[in-house]
């Protein structure tokens, strides 16, 4: 399969790209990673007049904490993202969730902002930008731009981004201290978009949950948030009933559609069980509750055995 | 028709410059432009594998990559690891351990695992399977790849002080 023809464009700037992009009247691309846009194009399901190919665009992979968060440039790839050790250190269920992300020459490609604007609705980063209330900041012609991600995400492959506007860059604020994390996915064949996944992360105050968060993907027409979940959970002991109790109120509250891979009844089950185990792993990690039930840790376990010092910045200027 | 652009890439070493249609994909321009066909044209949607070459040491789709984004880059094919007389190590123990059949994903295959060697030179069992799970394989059922992907592993090893 070969794409129908297209004009193509290597800017140099931003000022150049959303020139571009608002010259072409909606029937420009975005070229970044390529790793979802290039196959619609192969299918010709997209047969745009020009793509506007931003890896040249400098600025746009830094990858730095300070202290308001972490700022991750769009064009951060995300093996960059699985295996930064300030990543790992900072949002270790950001670095988790990246390695369910496809396969290794993919990740290699894949980039932050692409995923964002892509906006699969079974995708990880979409679900963990909307789990940890990432800012995605953008340009168009008219200026920077900011965007809630829990705004962002308006259907399947529709994000809120204008025709002319392109992410230039996603905030994730810094957790609180006394937080917990969990990621599961279950995917039939390891790299395949999850039929259904889950992540949370909890804090604790005084043995209670001070703050809950809880998102999936796979399960709607975007990622969502469980904000009836989360606060149900806020103020409660954390235990195995409460884990019991919180999945099903998720079980009872997504609305899933059936498809070839799973029934929704089948992803409704699959819902419930993964929010019982990412509480019980979240709130493990903060330092109540039981331990997590399973290995959800495990690779962390191989990033730590070169134990450099950590830098506090990462990636090209 | 759209415009060409200019494209200069090292393969293998060896620098080539081609005029280009901006929808060429890497794995045509590799086969078609170069007469490179080592590198496999299987899916086309970025899928099976059989088109992973290795982009500024990366390993990447080619069927995902355009030969304009290669402007400047230098690639690796399997035609630039080992000579039939003078096998790359890896294909050794590819051959050694009857790691392929019918041939047509093992380009994409040694490219993968010249990847996953660099970045993960103490793999696991574990971390070879998820490595080698991205390249669709129809006819050894995976194991005996698995086997000679360990075995350059554990021989890298022994050669690395």
């Amino acid at each position: 399969m070969k794409p129908a023809a297209f004009d193509y464009a290597r800017p140099g700037s931003l000022e150049e790209v959303v020139s571009i992009l608002a010259g072409a009247g909606g029937d420009a691309k975005v070229l970044a990673g390529g790793q979802s846009l290039v196959p619609l194009l192969n299918f010709r399901m997209l047969r745009p007049a020009i793509l506007v190919d931003i890896n040249r665009v400098p600025g746009l992979s830094a990858l730095e904490a300070d202290g308001t968060g972490l700022r991750v440039g769009a064009l951060t790839r995300h093996h960059t993202l699985e295996t930064s050790r300030l990543v790992r250190a900072r949002f270790p269920v950001l670095a988790t969730a990246m390695a369910h992300v496809a396969h290794l020459a993919i990740r290699n490609r894949g980039t932050a902002g692409g995923s964002l604007s892509h906006a699969d609705p079974a995708a990880e980063l979409p679900m963990l930008a909307l789990l940890l209330d990432a800012e995605i900041h953008t340009r168009s012609p008219a200026g920077s731009g900011r965007h809630a991600a829990g705004g962002f995400f308006l259907g399947p492959l529709v994000s809120a981004l204008a025709e002319d506007e392109v992410v230039t860059e996603i905030v994730l604020p810094g957790l609180p201290p006394g937080t917990g994390w969990g990621f599961e996915e279950f995917a039939q064949r390891s790299g395949d978009f999850a039929i259904a996944a889950a992540a949370a992360t909890v804090t604790l105050e005084g043995g209670r949950i001070a703050q809950a968060r809880l998102a999936l993907t796979g399960v709607d027409e975007t990622p969502i948030r469980l904000a009836a979940v989360e606060a149900d959970l806020v103020g409660a002991r954390p235990g195995e009933a409460l884990a019991r109790a919180a999945a099903e109120h998720a079980r009872t509250a997504v609305n899933p559609n059936s498809d070839l891979k799973a029934s929704a009844e089948y992803r409704r089950r699959l819902v419930a069980a993964l929010v019982a185990r990412v509480l019980a792993s979240a709130w493990a990690r903060a330092g109540g509750g039981a331990p997590a039930p399973d290995g959800a840790a495990e690779r962390d376990g191989a990033a730590e055995r070169d134990g450099a010092a950590e830098p506090d910045r990462e990636g090209s200027p | 028709m759209s415009a060409a652009h200019d494209v200069d890439v090292t393969v293998n070493g060896r620098a080539y410059r081609r005029r280009v249609e901006p929808r060429l994909l890497l794995h045509d321009f590799l086969r078609h432009e170069l007469g490179l066909t080592g590198t496999h044209a299987g899916c086309e949607h970025g899928v099976c594998g059989a088109c992973t070459i290795t982009l500024d040491g990366d390993s990447v789709r080619a069927c995902l990559t355009f030969a304009v984004q290669a402007d400047g880059a230098r690639i690796e094919t399997v035609e630039g690891l080992g000579t039939p007389e003078a096998l790359s190590p890896l294909q050794e123990a590819f051959r050694e351990f009857h790691a392929l059949q019918c041939g047509f994903c093992t380009p994409g295959m040694l490219m993968t695992c010249v990847d996953l060697i660099r970045k993960y030179p103490l793999a696991s069992d574990a971390e070879i399977r998820e490595g080698l799970s991205g390249n669709l394989c129809r006819c050894t059922g995976y194991e005996h790849i698995v086997r000679a992907v360990r075995a350059a592993v554990a021989r890298q090893r022994e050669t690395t002080p």
